[in-house]
């Protein structure tokens, strides 16, 4: 069982209200990927960082707002957050993150040491 | 997803930690989020992939604005019928296909939003922009329903 990505979800107290970003992860024997949908944030908008083997992604929204009386309204306000626990087996110095229309997709590399290796017997 | 297809053991492999660890997740959510914002849109569990959905007017127009992260503009469409906007679509997966899946919150497949306008609209004037990951339809209302200031002379 891998743990990347496993969530993480701290009791820790917060000040800021977020939402959680809906996200996916895949995997192949080189890296995983991970893809958060976050509708309205921007490249601009995106805080990523990793501390103690630990991803958070913070992203706020730019959209601007409509002028005009509300009629129907589903969507929310609140920016978005997700943390994930990463797997030991990740060089986090290697994370590549790429946003397209509101979908953030980082590539998470395995370190060379844990990739699938072929010997060959002499 | 509402159907969860049935992989054998032998060939899959045994994911019961990652189906235990996906409904602890779930679990998790219900007590950490509203309880409305959680259960239909987001788990998608019953309901397939249903955008959230805005609708604003003001003196000159009916705007319509709509969650679609990741979509390709062509894969989007927009129709009016007899006072009813509709937008649909599909979103396509892109994870390579032998990558494997660890965790599947994102909807892949089509989806139907649709909504009946407060006023009639110029429907050769409507226009849309897609921004990060937002589709915002911009819809005239339509010159006989505008508000009207009167001019009055007082002699």
């Amino acid at each position: 069982m891998n743990t990347l990505v496993r969530e993480n979800r701290g009791r820790q107290a917060q000040t800021e209200q977020f939402i959680m970003a809906v996200a996916s992860v895949t995997e192949n024997p080189d890296s995983y990927a991970l893809t958060v949908e976050m509708p309205g944030v921007s490249k601009e908008g995106l805080e990523i960082s990793v501390e103690n083997n630990e991803l958070t992604i913070i992203g706020r929204r730019t959209i601007p707002p409509i002028e005009g009386t509300v009629l129907h309204r589903e969507s929310r306000s609140e920016n978005f957050r997700r943390v994930f626990e990463l797997d030991p087996t990740i060089d986090t110095s290697k994370i590549a993150a790429r946003m397209d229309q509101g979908v953030l997709t980082l590539t998470l590399p395995k370190a060379e040491q844990v990739k699938p290796r072929k010997i060959t017997v002499q | 997803m509402s159907i969860i297809r049935y992989q054998s053991p032998e060939v899959a492999g045994w994911t019961g930690f990652d189906r235990w660890n996906s409904l602890r997740d779930e679990l998790d959510s219900l007590f950490e989020l509203p309880f409305w914002s959680n259960f239909g849109r987001q788990t998608q569990l019953f309901s397939g992939w249903s955008p959230a959905l805005d609708l604003y007017q003001n003196n000159d127009n009916v705007i319509a604005r709509i969650e679609l992260p990741g979509m390709r503009k062509e894969d989007i469409e927009i129709s009016l019928q007899d006072g009813m906007l509709t937008i649909s679509g599909e979103r396509k997966s892109e994870a390579p296909e032998n990558d494997k899946a660890e965790r599947t919150e994102r909807y892949v497949g089509k989806f139907r939003r649709s909504i009946a306008l407060p006023t009639q609209v110029d429907a050769s004037k409507v226009t849309a922009t897609y921004r990060d990951g937002i589709l915002t339809v911009t819809l005239p209302k339509a010159e006989e329903v505008k508000p009207k200031q009167i001019q009055v002379n007082v002699e």
